[in-house]
């Protein structure tokens, strides 16, 4: 695993306050792969995509990218690391007072000196990768959801990154644009030997992109492999995610009574 | 009786600690105008919003004030005969108090607002994450540049306020109570020294920063304490931020006015 990973975790454990949300993660990342982490809503894959991006701080010996430990990184370090990846949030994150092409402009703008005309041109190309070329004068707002985030997605590649982290890319899409963005993913893989990391809770979309998957639940690792082992696997609750399967309420009758009852009496006295 | 002391005890560590934050902030805030990215055309761009687009609602503001001010002014200097000194009255009220006050609460309910409302909704729209994943530092990419845009433009303001505002008072006292022109201007030049206007600029300056700090603070941090992040955060920060900006406004104009009289 050391050798071929880009991203070692380490018995990662997140908190928020008191409640603990991440409980010993521990999994490796490989490198010009497509690594899909999946799972319920709620489960931690945010928390977790937020510890990889540097967003929330690790506990150092717990996150180790290309050798180093991201927990102990320093601001400048930091910096560093973040300008060799890249990241699609799930709604795109445009800046709303400024055109497509001034979104992706942005990165170009601050960590480059080049030139206005080849920044818009690079802007160009990032947009004509993600299918948008022709609306780079658009305005957020004049776009649709697809395109907003396949903006975004153009926005995360305009530094070239290394890395690539996509959050909930298929999410409130139709299935032809969700397809079309899944088919853009693995182009990126093979194009560029880009390492992706794509958070997700839709199978379909999912199974069709992962290199290796990552399945999460309540916090924990519930099982992790290559798509087809993950497919075979016999754990109760990989089998009850994958076959969308809703949780059997089993309610004690008399607590609830005794609840609603409970209640009652306590609004007469 | 043990839970109200817990009560106490978490209040003021939240307290403390949102102190702490503020200050750290600040920190930030001040560090970010010298860091890159460069800030001459969003400084342009944010002088525009604070002070051109202020201009009407300052200058109606002054007018309103100025007139008012001599209304009420001739009232009280008719009674020890002294009706010549309400150029003096007018402008001395304005230059040292209302000026700098009226400009920043005005400037805070329009300008800080909409900046607390902008960042809030930048905040929960992942926006500001997006800055910082792309290694860029969000406190000199947003907020330097209406921090160096509100010291350039509340004192510009302020004296704006202070000069509309005389001429307000000149169109009561002249054009209503019959008071010489000459002796209405000529008061006013002799009673404003320097030290007056000095004051109006130091307050317009404090204001500028209090304005900044606190309504950018609220809408940066929008959510994030309730751990929930939707459109009615960004109205209590919004909300939080214009009251809280206007009382600071008014603490800090006792504290320098006590310093500097």
């Amino acid at each position: 695993m050391a050798d071929s990973c880009m991203i070692d975790i380490r018995g990662l454990d997140s908190y928020y306050g008191d409640r603990q949300v991440l409980f010993n993660i521990r999994f490796g990342i490989p490198r010009n792969q497509i690594t899909v982490i999946m799972g319920m809503s709620g489960c931690g894959k945010t928390t977790l995509l937020r510890h990889l991006i540097g967003l929330k701080r690790s506990p150092p010996g717990q996150l180790i990218v290309d050798e180093e430990d991201l927990g102990t990184f320093d601001e400048v370090k930091m910096n560093g690391f973040r300008r060799r990846i890249g990241v699609m949030f799930q709604s795109g994150a445009l800046f709303n007072s400024m055109t497509v092409g001034e979104n992706i402009a942005v990165p170009l703008k601050v960590h480059t000196r080049l030139s206005k005309s080849t920044i818009r041109i690079i802007a160009t190309i990032k947009l004509h990768q993600v299918g948008l070329s022709e609306f780079i004068d658009y305005m957020p707002s004049q776009l649709s959801g697809g395109m907003q985030k396949r903006a975004g997605l153009a926005r995360s590649l305009a530094m070239d990154p290394e890395i690539l982290f996509v959050d909930e890319p298929s999410s409130g899409l139709d299935p032809i644009t969700a397809a079309g963005l899944d088919n853009l993913i693995l182009e990126l893989k093979d194009t560029f030997g880009m390492t992706i990391i794509v958070v997700t809770h839709e199978l379909e979309s999912a199974f069709h992109i992962a290199d290796q998957m990552i399945v999460l639940d309540e916090g924990r690792l519930l099982s992790a492999g290559a798509p087809q082992d993950i497919q075979a696997s016999r754990d109760v609750r990989v089998v009850q995610f994958l076959k969308r399967q809703a949780d059997q309420k089993q309610e004690d009758n008399e607590a609830y009574v005794k609840r609603l009852v409970g209640d009652r009496s306590k609004r007469m006295q | 009786m043990l839970h109200h002391i817990r009560l106490i005890g978490a209040i003021a560590l939240d307290g403390v600690g949102s102190l702490g934050r503020m200050g750290i902030y600040f920190s930030h805030m001040l560090r970010g105008i010298i860091r890159p990215p460069g800030k001459f055309w969003p400084v342009v761009k944010q002088v525009e919003f604070v002070g051109a687009k202020s201009v009407f609602v300052i200058g109606f503001t002054a007018l309103t004030t100025g007139m008012v001010l001599a209304l009420q002014g001739h009232y009280t200097l008719s009674k020890f005969g002294s009706e010549s000194l309400l150029g003096a009255a007018v402008a001395l009220s304005l230059i040292r108090e209302l000026g700098p006050v009226l400009t920043g609460l005005m400037v805070t309910g329009r300008a800080g607002s909409a900046m607390c409302a902008e960042i809030g909704i930048m905040r929960i729209d992942e926006q500001i994450d997006a800055l910082e994943c792309m290694a860029i530092d969000p406190h000199a990419y947003l907020i330097a540049p209406k921090l160096i845009a509100a010291l350039i433009a509340l004192p510009l303001l302020t004296a704006y306020c202070d000069v509309v505002g005389i001429f307000g008072g000149y169109l009561v006292g002249v054009g209503l109570f019959g008071i010489n022109p000459g002796v209405y201007m000529d008061s006013v030049q002799r009673s404003v020294e320097w030290q007056d206007v000095y004051m109006g600029i130091v307050k317009s300056l404090s204001f500028a920063i209090l304005m900044i700090w606190i309504c950018t603070y609220k809408g940066y941090y929008t959510g994030v304490d309730e751990g929930n992040f939707g459109p009615e955060q960004v109205s209590h920060a919004t909300t939080k931020a214009v009251v809280l900006s206007s009382i600071c406004i008014l603490l800090c104009d006792y504290v320098v006015t006590s310093i500097m009289t």
